[in-house]
Formats: C-alpha cells, structure tokens, sequence
C-alpha cells in the first residue's frame, strides 16, 4: 500500500466519519427543530386556557360512579328522586332512597355528617360537619341565603344561583328549584331498571328464589328486563356492536372478492396487455387514494347513513389495497410449481387453479385477516360519521357531555371487541394456514 | 408405511387401500371446503341483507344515485373553475394542519413504539419481568380505536390539533409497538453480548447493538403508518379536531353544501394522500431493498 493509496483511504474515512456525524446531530436536531414549530402551531401554551379542568373531573369522577338527584320544585313542594336525574332513572311514587327520612321535613343524609334539610315553604338548610349552619330560602326566582359575602371556593354565589360543592355531594339552588346530588360508586341501574321487579335482588333469589313477577318466570323475565333496560340501552349496544362488526366483516369480504380478480388484471405475469395492466393499476390506487372518508361522505349522500354505507366505504377503499397488494403477491409466484403443473399436460385454468393459488391462498388470507381486524377500528370511526354501529352510540354520549359512565362502557366494549378480532382473525389464520406469526 | 409399500412390490390389496383412503381423504376436504364456502355465501347474503335493511336508504335505491354527488361536485366546481386555485390556496393552512398532525404524531408514537418494542422483547427487555406489562399495554393502545381518544380529549382540551394529535400518536405506538418487537425479536443477540461484555448500559446496547440491526426495518414501518396516519388526520378533523377533515364538514354542512369548496377540499386531501403514498412507498421500496426486508 503506498502512501498516497493511504491518504486516499484516511480521507475516505474522515469524509464518512463526518458524514455520520452530521446525520447523528443533524436529524436529532432537525426534529427538535420541528417538534418547535409545532408547539407553537399547535398553540401548546394556549392549550391551558382551552383546557377545561372541571371537564376533566366530571368526566374522571363520573364515568366510574352515579349520582342519585333529590330534586324539590320550589312553587309546588313536590319533591323527586331520580338517578342521574333522568325520567327513567326515576323512583316510583312512594318509594325513595334509604338516606332520606322525614315527612314534613325531608332529611337528606349525605354521609359523614353532611346533612341537607327539605323545610316547607321553600326554606332549606344545609349542616356541614365543623361548619355554620347554612339556611337559604327561595323566593320567586331569588334565593336568600345566610352565606357570608367572603366565600370559601366550594361555595359560589349569586342572588339567583348558590352552589355548593361537598366531598360527599353536591347542592344546587335556584329560585325554583333546590337539588341535592348524591354521589356513588359503580354503575347504577347496569342490570335493571327502578320499575323492574327484579331490581335489587341477588342472583340467588332470581335464579332459585320463588317467583317475584307473577306473569313470568324469573330466569326469563330477568334476561328480557335486563335486555331492555332503558337506561343502559342493552339491546341497542347489542345492536351496535353488531353493525359495526358487520360492516367490518361485508367491507373486507366484499372487497377482497372484487380485488382478486383485479389483481389478476394488474399482474405482470397474468396479463400481458400493458393498457389493461396500466389501467386497473390506476383505478385502484386512485380508489386507494381518495380514502375512505370521502367515500363514506359521497355513499352517505346515496344510501343515506347506516351499516350498508360503512361496509360500501370500506370495501371500496380496500379494494384499491388488496388489488396493490394481491397483485404484488401475484408476481412474486414460484413458476417452477405452475411449469411443474403444466408439465403433467394440465390446461391454463388448471394451472391457475394448482400452480398459482396454492402459493397465494395464504399470503393473502393472512392479509385479509388482518384487514378484518384493522377495519373493525375503522367501522368504529366511520361509524361515528356514517351515523351507524358503536362509533355513533359514542359520539352521541360524548356529545350529551353528561353521560359519562355511559362512555366508559362503550370504550371498554369497543376495546374488547377490537381485541376480540384481534383474537378471532389470530385463530382463524393459525387454523386456515397452519403457522402462527 | 411407505418404506415398505414401495421398498417391495406392492401388494395389491394395499395399492387399493391407498387409493381408497387418498379418494376418500379428497372427498372430505372438499365437503369441508365446500361446507366452509356454503358458510361464508350464507354469512355474506344474511350480513349484506340485514346491513341493507337497518341503512336509511335501500342499497338498489340508492345504488344509480351514487353519481349524483360527484357529478353535481364536480359540474360546480367546473363552473366555478377560476376560483379553484383561490379556494385551494384558502384551505392550505387547514392541509398543512392535517399532515402536520400526522406527522407529529408519528414522530411521537414511533419514539413511543421503539421503547415499548425494546421493553417487550425477550432478551433485550431491561426488566425481563415486567415484559408482558408492556406488551399488554401495546396492545390495549393498539385496540382503542382514535377516534375514543380524541372525542374524549376534545371534551377536555378544547378543540384543535392537540387531541388529534395525542389520539393518533396513542395508537401509532401501540401498532408500532407490536411491529417493531416482532422485527427486533430477530435481531441478533451478539453485537448486544459483545457490547453487555465491554460494560455498555442498556440504552448504549440497545443504540448501538440492536438499532443499527433494526432501523431499515424501523423506518419502513414507519413510513407505512405515516400514510395511514395522514387518513387518520383527516377523519378525526371530520369529528372536530381541526385540519382539513374539519373543514370539509363545514363546507359539506351548509345546507346543500357549498360544493365549490367541498371540490378544493377533496382534490386536496386526495393530492395529499396519494402525494405521501408515492414518497414513502419509493422509500420503502429503498430501505428494502439495500436492507432485504
């Protein structure tokens, strides 16, 4: 090696070694730079401002606990229990709460020694451990009350409104009406609702326990109870879960029967035409490309919302997937097989039939049963558009921001059926092409 | 069984008895088949039958009227046709939005997805216990769909990009996270026993000894849910998180809809996306090809 062979070489060196260093710092630094910009594109410091932090606890405190509503109308008297204080968590007349005792004067118990009382004539009072009592009286669409003018933050004020905020409920004051929350954990009314006989009872009891409807037997007045229950809305869940599982299931079905022979159409080796080749080509990636939120929009203006669109969105976008992709696997085929079959004399079709599709049977399955479980997630989205399946039961109880716990529910049920798929398009790959990935 | 059926002359009694078990094996399979076949065509006519009956619109109604929309779209956007670039132009910001979200989003879930994949892989994990704590938390990321992530923060933070954002980069690293493990899982051991011998940490064994293994492999998954992930962009825009899915709301929300505008949208977002696809597939095609992925 002479020395210039050897300068050569130590400047190759120092040109790679700065090259690597360059790339080390530069594109750390580069994406530094651009996680900058984003921060303020994004208007990151904003984000405390737009932030709601009472959002956040409502939605923390009230997707895993209830409220049960004691509400008295101020004019009339009449007072009414309900839970979250919906008509169809209502108590039935003569029944109410066992922390609420008294006639004329309504005790309400909130535990640990809160104590809210009903007084007729629109007075109520309020004993906080530790605390002054608080009176308040209502009158017309006024509320006078004793609440000195420096106020603790549990407690805001006006002459029309008084709220105050308890580690064991909460108060609310109006001129015509007075309500007290009562917070529990867990899901209420889950199984059944106020009016149906079954509620409150034990599994035993239903199950080996004497009739408690006399027109049904328990076992089937429980399930169909159960099954309609107004307030957790079983059956339509049921329902939804289905679509959604259903639109999943059509789309990538669908799609995969119409990309096959469209991959056939857009292989090298199958079709020798270079227009007809050119042209599926195009079709699918221009299918692939414009995605499926513009075809959900476009088929939604056809078929007006529900399953049906979904499933249509996707089968069309994933047709233009499978056709890229099939036909991909398509050329990658080992010709020795199909000269193998064709040596034995067999005809074209047969040779598709034995040399071809046995080599690509399980490349492809393994990808449709991927789809499926992918598009599973996807139904879910394109749902919350389309307006069908579980994705719309979300949004809707997202969008009346007070059914939290309802929330909570339909996410743990989506995220169990997404890994359902998972788990069913597993199996079914290990069973059908016998090797698990 | 073979070594004396055809190490001798075969009897006959056993060439027949071959060929009645082969027939009667052949005949079994495609009653299976068949049977699977006859399963699939029921599941597939009662599914489309029941998805038909619960739409709003019967598929046969509505199927000669699929044209309607575009072609009314396209006829206004025809007409209008000067103010195209305009209107193209006034939803650039709203583009660049959307693909920033993905993009962000990416970057932060695959740095999320690299840690999770190290941490779940036998024989790299830093604490071998703890590996089925984060592949259990992969896949819970992987299965909760955005869209939950982002209606949920929206609720809390407000509109705008930053719960598109952390939805999309939520899941990217869960998806990302099961990839990548399942790459690393092959990635060679020595280089990591060599470093582990010389006295590296753990962070200098996974960065010197399996990431230069792995990163071909890396950035073509990468790449890959980029792609997917400008999608997402678009359609949690849609549900309120800004971009351009949320304008095209807008513009399709306006009574009739102002079709000008929903024609600058589309032809947008469908530039965009095919744009991505063909930058990142040439990529792709770069990386597996110098790195035989």
């Amino acid at each position: 090696m002479t020395a210039t062979d050897l300068a050569d070489a130590k400047h190759a060196a120092a040109t790679l070694f700065r090259r690597k260093r360059m790339m080390c710092f530069g594109i750390p630094a580069l994406i530094a730079a651009y996680l900058v910009y984003i921060f303020f594109a994004f208007d990151v410091p904003g984000l405390a401002q737009r932030a709601s932090l009472d959002n956040a606890l409502t939605l923390a405190s009230d997707s895993w606990s209830h409220k049960v509503h004691v509400t008295r109308d101020n004019s009339s008297g009449a007072v009414t229990y309900s839970v979250e204080g919906e008509r169809k968590g209502r108590y039935p007349d003569g029944q109410r709460p066992d922390w609420v005792s008294g006639t004329e004067t309504l005790t309400i118990d909130l535990g640990a020694g809160h104590m809210v009382r009903y007084l007729p004539g629109g007075r109520t009072e309020i004993a906080l451990p530790d605390k002054p009592l608080i009176t308040a009286q209502s009158e017309g669409r006024r509320v006078i009350t004793n609440l000195p003018d420096d106020l603790p933050d549990w407690i805001s004020a006006s002459d029309r409104r008084v709220t105050i905020t308890t580690p064991e409920g909460r108060i609310t004051l109006t001129g015509a009406r007075t309500e007290v929350f009562n917070y529990f954990p867990g899901w209420e009314l889950f199984w059944f609702t106020l009016d149906s006989p079954y509620h409150g009872q034990s599994l035993a009891t239903i199950l080996f326990g004497p009739r408690l409807d006399p027109a049904r037997p328990n076992i089937t007045g429980a399930v169909s109870d159960w099954w309609h229950n107004d307030m957790w809305r079983h059956k339509d869940v049921a329902w939804a879960i289905g679509e959604t599982i259903l639109m999943a299931f059509l789309g990538t079905m669908g799609a995969a029967m119409i990309a096959l022979p469209l991959a056939f159409l857009a292989a090298r080796r199958f079709s020798p035409l270079l227009l007809v080749r050119a042209a599926t080509r195009r079709l699918c990636d221009f299918v692939r490309g414009v995605d499926a939120l513009i075809w959900t929009v476009v088929l939604a203006r056809a078929f007006g919302p529900g399953p049906l669109t979904g499933a249509l969105a996707i089968l069309i976008t994933d047709t233009g997937t499978f056709g890229k992709t099939f036909s991909e696997a398509l050329e990658n085929v080992d010709s020795k097989q199909i000269e193998g079959v064709a040596s034995t004399g067999a005809k074209p079709l047969q040779r598709y039939r034995f040399g071809v599709i046995p080599q690509v049977v399980p490349i492809l399955l393994a990808q449709v049963l991927y789809f499926l479980e992918s598009n599973t997630r996807s139904a879910t989205i394109i749902g919350a558009i389309t307006g069908g399946g579980i994705g719309l039961m979300l949004t809707q109880a997202i969008q009346t921001q007070k059914d939290w716990e309802e929330v909570a529910y339909y996410i743990v049920l989506i995220v169990l059926m997404v890994m359902l798929m998972d788990w069913l398009s597993g199996w079914l790959r290990a069973k059908l092409i016998g090797r698990k990935e | 069984m073979t070594e004396t059926v055809f190490g001798t002359a075969p009897a006959p009694a056993a060439v027949e008895r071959i060929q009645a078990t082969y027939v009667a094996q052949v005949q079994r399979r495609r009653l299976y088949g068949g049977l699977t076949l006859l399963v699939f065509v029921l599941l597939m006519a009662s599914g489309f039958t029941v998805a038909d009956s619960r739409n709003a619109g019967g598929f046969w109604e509505g199927l000669h009227q699929i044209g309607d929309y575009p072609a009314e779209v396209l006829a206004e956007a025809w007409e209008n046709r000067a103010e195209l670039p305009g209107l193209m132009a006034k939803y650039l910001p709203a583009l660049i939005e959307t693909v920033n979200i993905a993009a962000v989003s990416t970057l932060i879930g695959a740095a999320a997805g690299l840690i999770l994949s190290l941490l779940g892989t036998r024989g790299l994990a830093r604490w071998p216990r703890l590996i089925p704590l984060f592949r259990r938390l992969s896949d819970i990321l992987r299965a909760v769909p955005e869209i939950v992530i982002a209606l949920v923060l929206i609720f809390v933070l407000g509109g705008g990009p930053v719960p598109a954002m952390i939805a999309i980069a939520l899941h990217t690293a869960g998806a990302l996270g099961k990839m990548f493990s399942e790459v690393a899982e092959n990635a060679d051991l020595k280089p990591v026993e060599g470093l582990a011998s010389t006295g590296a940490t753990w962070s200098q064994r996974m960065l010197l000894g399996v990431l230069p293994q792995v990163a071909p492999n890396y950035v073509s998954y990468t790449l890959l849910r980029f792609e997917i992930n400008i999608r997402a962009s678009a359609i949690l825009g849609y549900v309120g998180a800004g971009g351009l899915g949320y304008e095209l709301r807008n513009a399709m929300g306006w009574g009739q809809g102002r079709f000008d505008d929903a024609a600058a949208i589309f032809i947008l977002l469908f530039g965009t996306i095919v744009f991505f696809d063909q930058l990142s597939g040439r990529y792709r095609t770069q990386l597996s090809g110098g790195a035989g992925a």
